[in-house]
């Protein structure tokens, strides 16, 4: 951390080469109002300077990518005229000094990113990481940020649908909190860069809430370095949230959109109007003129630098003809909100701030919003390298099964989350086919046939263990979540969650992370259309495990041919899809049972990868399977047993080969799913299988108040189920 | 009159989240839905009158408190006097408590969290707009999803409720036991909805209008909207 003797610029986090260049561009000093705006726009968390280069490696494009990253969310074509726009972001920096209100705006931010792109949200997912509930603070952090997200989702009218939650040490300090919003639009309507016609004299309109002290320097002081023990300092740098001011501009702004009265849109998060005002100018290739005069205030004081660079929440920036400023006015009336013209669109590219009629800053908008620092840091592997630790596939393992099947079955990571998903409202709008429970969420979009398929997954197990591999089976698993419904994976976003990128260490992690991405999404036909980079997220010499979060939309043509990942009734054939291979490296056994988190995670073959989804769509088109469920955490074993819980049917089953019976049970071996099927239909399916090349094994049949594997497990579904939904409530000290 | 097909109105204050899904429902159970805008006094000739759930005005003082004073409100309390069918739902049930319309009021939770889940319901009486043609004693599977749904009321009224059988639902299981493991929210005596003397005005927590269509979930809510059309018809013709 600065100290209050460092000059200005480093004690806004700018480094003495930045201040260098930001004189350069302007040819002399910068004041403080032109300091403190490039601290904010050239912080890690708005000029993404270290993760800058490597991400332009990641394949964006392809025939159903009509936005790709850059813009405030990713959209993808899913036929009929109708965009699917998504996109992923973190709040963990927020979340870990107040977790109700980092959590919250986190999803008040990534909302009116959908929004600005001319969608209206239909789904919220959060997957979220923390470290092990049985400390204190984090119950605290866990319980706060459950109700954050729940307080604000459920007041805006956007179902929450699901989100992965896991555990982890390395969390403990660095809670990762990360939010995915999915939009539906015409694609005749999206507000894009392209679709903007923004011309110099055009006003620029902010909209919403009024400006306050809250969040100043967020980007800079909170999401850009790690936190110490001082942290609890911050608090004034965590935004507050309003939801019912947001539902208010949610509505007010899909109005403006429709009646076309807007020639662009954006948002304020990240560096509040600066951000907003220098990106809008720069996008239309122009300047702005901007009078700080104009701006509502909550509270009367705030100096030229606080109004630039607040983050009050709940607010937009419309580019308006002047033509049309009546009819904005007239909506945002209508719906309440209030409007002030705080300037306009000028010829030339340089940004002109007043305040009280004197210029307090002038520079050129593209240098703050396109021409921040690109930084190639040192790149360095770990001491710890591949696969350290004795790989506990080969300990040999003689304890009681029975045991270490309700030991990964009330493992935090496998347990089930109904405690956080009863506090989210799933159902609002009306189309959740499938909520948190299931592989993947299915939302179904109105007036068509078609569902939308989201998972976000994260390996940072693997990860630990191996980022390449980590980043690659994030995508396979969130993919094969999609595809397990019967969706077909379309493309992602990602959220990248490491420590610090000043470390070659850390940015070893997250290069080779990137690497696995790429590898995968090149292989499975997925690209990338946008996402978000959280750096810093260590404490003292403990950083995250590289946790790249997968945000997956896969397309249903039909919702009502959807695969639902339990067994919906007795008399069903069982089949394993995929082979199993001794792979425990990594696996939930080996942390939740033998305590170590060593070895070398399962290999993964992305061409075996992709036949299973192609067989698993044609299997759903065809109406062939009765359930499939994702062979993920705890193997085959649980992928059963979730099946049964979920549907309430029992199982009797016997699992052939050679493989010892824990690593039968518990291997993690990638590309596999347990379906079942009727008698009818087994003949088809075993056909499918071969035509796709899938390895297929008949595993028994569902029925009975019992789960059996044969010579293994023999245990009441109840009894199961009582283990399995009691285990966090248990921890968090309820039952 | 013309036509056979009931006119429903749903109020959208700022804030309502489930004004659309009623509207859907309406629509979907046969009715002919229209939108009602809190700041007009007019209920543009509706048959029956649906106030949604959602956070009112952000629910930042009570829930319900700001709503009730709403233009819109003041025919609604006038055709719910002349005896037309009113359902709330939710945040329309505590600005119906607000309003005076029906006793009692809301508070958090017992658990102090959100709760969404399916639950099941009684059927205490068949005497109200919503439960015309329903059996005392079946149960019925809604969503519920709500923070502050836990109707509470002073001893004195909570007997005038009991006596005059102004229970329209209570939380019970699968089989109609009602009992605490039931109760979602602490409710006194498992109370999930209410009905007034003369059973055209309803509130309740749980979400009839996310039960009516079996692609998103249970289809508890058919036979509550199956009544509320036919009352409201009712109502056209007499």
């Amino acid at each position: 951390m600065s100290s209050e003797q460092d000059p200005l610029h480093r004690q806004l986090g700018l480094t003495d080469d930045e201040l260098a260049q930001i004189e350069a561009t302007l040819g002399r000093e910068p004041n403080r109002t032109e300091l403190a705006m490039y601290s904010v726009m050239w912080s890690e968390h708005c000029s993404y300077k270290s993760s800058k280069i490597h991400l332009r490696t990641l394949p964006t494009e392809g025939p159903s990518v009509l936005v790709g990253p850059g813009q405030d969310a990713g959209a993808v074509d899913v036929g009929d005229g109708i965009a699917v726009v998504f996109k992923i972001e973190s709040h963990s920096h927020p979340s870990a000094i107040e977790p109700y209100q980092g959590a919250a705006t986190g999803v008040g931010g990534i909302v009116r990113d959908i929004v600005s792109m001319g969608a209206r949200p239909v789904a919220l997912l959060d997957p979220l990481l923390f470290g092990p509930l049985t400390e204190e603070r984090n119950r605290w952090l866990f319980a706060g940020v459950i109700a954050g997200i729940g307080g604000y989702g459920n007041c805006i009218g956007v179902p929450t649908v699901g989100g992965e939650i896991r555990f982890a040490d390395a969390h403990t300090a660095d809670p990762t909190v990360d939010v995915m919003c999915v939009g539906v639009a015409r694609v005749a309507e999206l507000v894009t860069t392209q679709s903007r016609t923004a011309q110099a004299g055009s006003l620029m309109v902010l909209y919403g809430a009024s400006t306050g002290r809250d969040g100043i320097g967020g980007v800079s002081v909170l999401a850009s370095a790690t936190l110490d023990d001082g942290a609890e300092g911050s608090r004034p740098s965590v935004q507050i949230g309003d939801p019912f001011a947001e539902k208010l501009l949610i509505e007010a702004s899909l109005e403006l959109i429709a009646a076309g009265s807007l020639e662009g849109l954006q948002d304020l998060g990240g560096a509040g109007i600066t951000c907003a005002v220098s990106e809008s100018a720069a996008r239309a290739g122009m300047g702005a003129s901007l009078d700080l005069d104009a701006v509502p205030l909550r509270e009367p004081g705030l100096v030229p630098f606080e109004i630039l660079t607040s983050e009050s929440q709940e607010r937009m920036l419309a580019i308006v003809h002047p033509s049309k400023i009546d009819d904005v006015r007239a909506i945002c009336d209508r719906w309440g909100l209030t409007t002030a013209v705080i300037g306009g669109l000028t010829p030339g590219g340089t940004l002109t701030v007043r305040s009280g009629g004197a210029v307090v800053a002038e520079v050129p908008a593209s240098s703050l919003a396109e021409d921040g620092p690109v930084y190639e840091r040192p790149v360095a592997p770990p001491a710890r390298t591949m696969g350290n630790g004795e790989d506990p596939t080969f300990v040999p393992f003689e304890k009681d099964l029975t045991e270490a099947v309700f030991t990964v079955l009330t493992a935090p990571n496998v347990a089930s989350k109904r405690w956080a998903f009863e506090q989210y409202d799933r159902v609002v709008q009306g189309n959740t086919v499938a909520g948190p429970d299931s592989d993947a969420a299915v939302v179904r979009v109105t007036g068509t046939l078609k569902g939308l398929a989201l998972s976000t997954d994260s390996k940072s197990r693997f990860g630990r263990l191996d980022p390449f591999l980590g980043a690659a089976h994030a995508v396979a698993e969130s993919a094969r979540n999609v595809a397990v419904t019967g969706a077909i994976p379309m493309a992602i976003t990602n959220c990248l969650n490491f420590g610090n990128p000043e470390r070659p260490e850390v940015m070893w992690e997250l290069t080779e992370s990137i690497r696995g991405i790429r590898e995968a999404c090149l292989a499975l036909d997925t690209p990338v259309t946008g996402g978000n980079v959280s750096l810093y997220n260590e404490s003292g010499d403990s950083a995250i495990w590289p946790t790249p979060v997968i945000g997956m939309l896969g397309l249903l043509e039909d919702y009502r041919l959807r695969i639902p990942s339990s067994f919906p009734r007795p008399g069903l054939a069982i089949y394993l899809m995929g082979e199993t291979f001794a792979e425990l490296g990594g696996s939930e056994f080996a942390e939740a049972v033998l305590g170590v988190v060593a070895g070398k995670p399962p290999a993964l073959d992305l061409t075996r990868e992709r036949a299973l989804h192609r067989l698993l769509v044609a299997a759903a088109r065809g109406a062939v399977v009765a359930s499939a469920h994702d062979c993920g955490d705890g193997g085959v074993a649980i992928a059963l047993l979730e099946s049964a819980i979920g549907g309430g049917h029992g199982f009797a089953v016997a699992l052939a080969g050679d493989l010892p019976s824990h690593v039968a049970l518990f291997s993690e071996s990638a590309s596999r799913a347990v379906l079942s099927v009727d008698p009818a239909d087994e003949e088809a399916l075993v056909r499918l299988a071969a035509e796709h090349g899938v390895p297929v094994a008949r595993l028994g049949e569902t029925g009975g108040p019992r789960a059996l594997i044969e010579g293994l497990v023999d245990v009441p579904v109840d009894e199961l189920r009582d283990a399995w939904e009691g285990a966090i409530p248990r921890l968090l000290g309820e039952t | 009159m013309t036509g056979a097909v009931p006119r429903v109105g749903v109020v959208t204050f700022p804030g309502s989240l489930d004004d659309g899904d009623a509207l859907r429902a309406i629509e979907q159970m046969g009715g002919h839905a229209v939108s009602l805008w809190h700041g007009e006094r007019d209920l543009r000739a509706v048959d029956a009158v649906i106030l949604p759930g959602g956070f009112s005005y952000g629910d930042y003082l009570r829930c319900g408190a700001i709503a009730r004073f709403a233009p819109v409100m003041e025919p609604v309390m006038a055709f719910a006097e002349r005896g037309g069918p009113v359902l709330g739902i939710c945040n329309g049930f505590q600005v119906l408590c607000e309003a005076g319309l029906l006793p009692g009021a809301m508070i958090r939770n017992r658990s102090l969290r959100f709760v969404c889940r399916d639950v099941w319901l009684r059927v205490e009486t068949a005497q109200s707009c919503i439960t015309d043609g329903l059996t005392p004693g079946e149960t019925i599977e809604i969503p519920i999803k709500h923070g502050e749904g836990q109707w509470i009321a002073t001893p004195e009224q909570l007997a005038d409720v009991e006596r005059d059988m102004l229970v329209v639902f209570r939380y019970a299981s699968r089989t109609g036991i009602v009992d605490e493991a039931q109760n979602p929210n602490g409710a006194v005596n498992n109370v999930a909805g209410i009905r007034n003397a003369a059973g055209n005005v309803v509130g309740l927590m749980p979400h009839p209008e996310h039960a009516v269509d079996p692609d998103v979930g249970p289809t508890g809510g058919q036979p509550l909207f199956a009544s509320l059309l036919h009352m409201a018809m009712a109502g056209v013709i007499g």
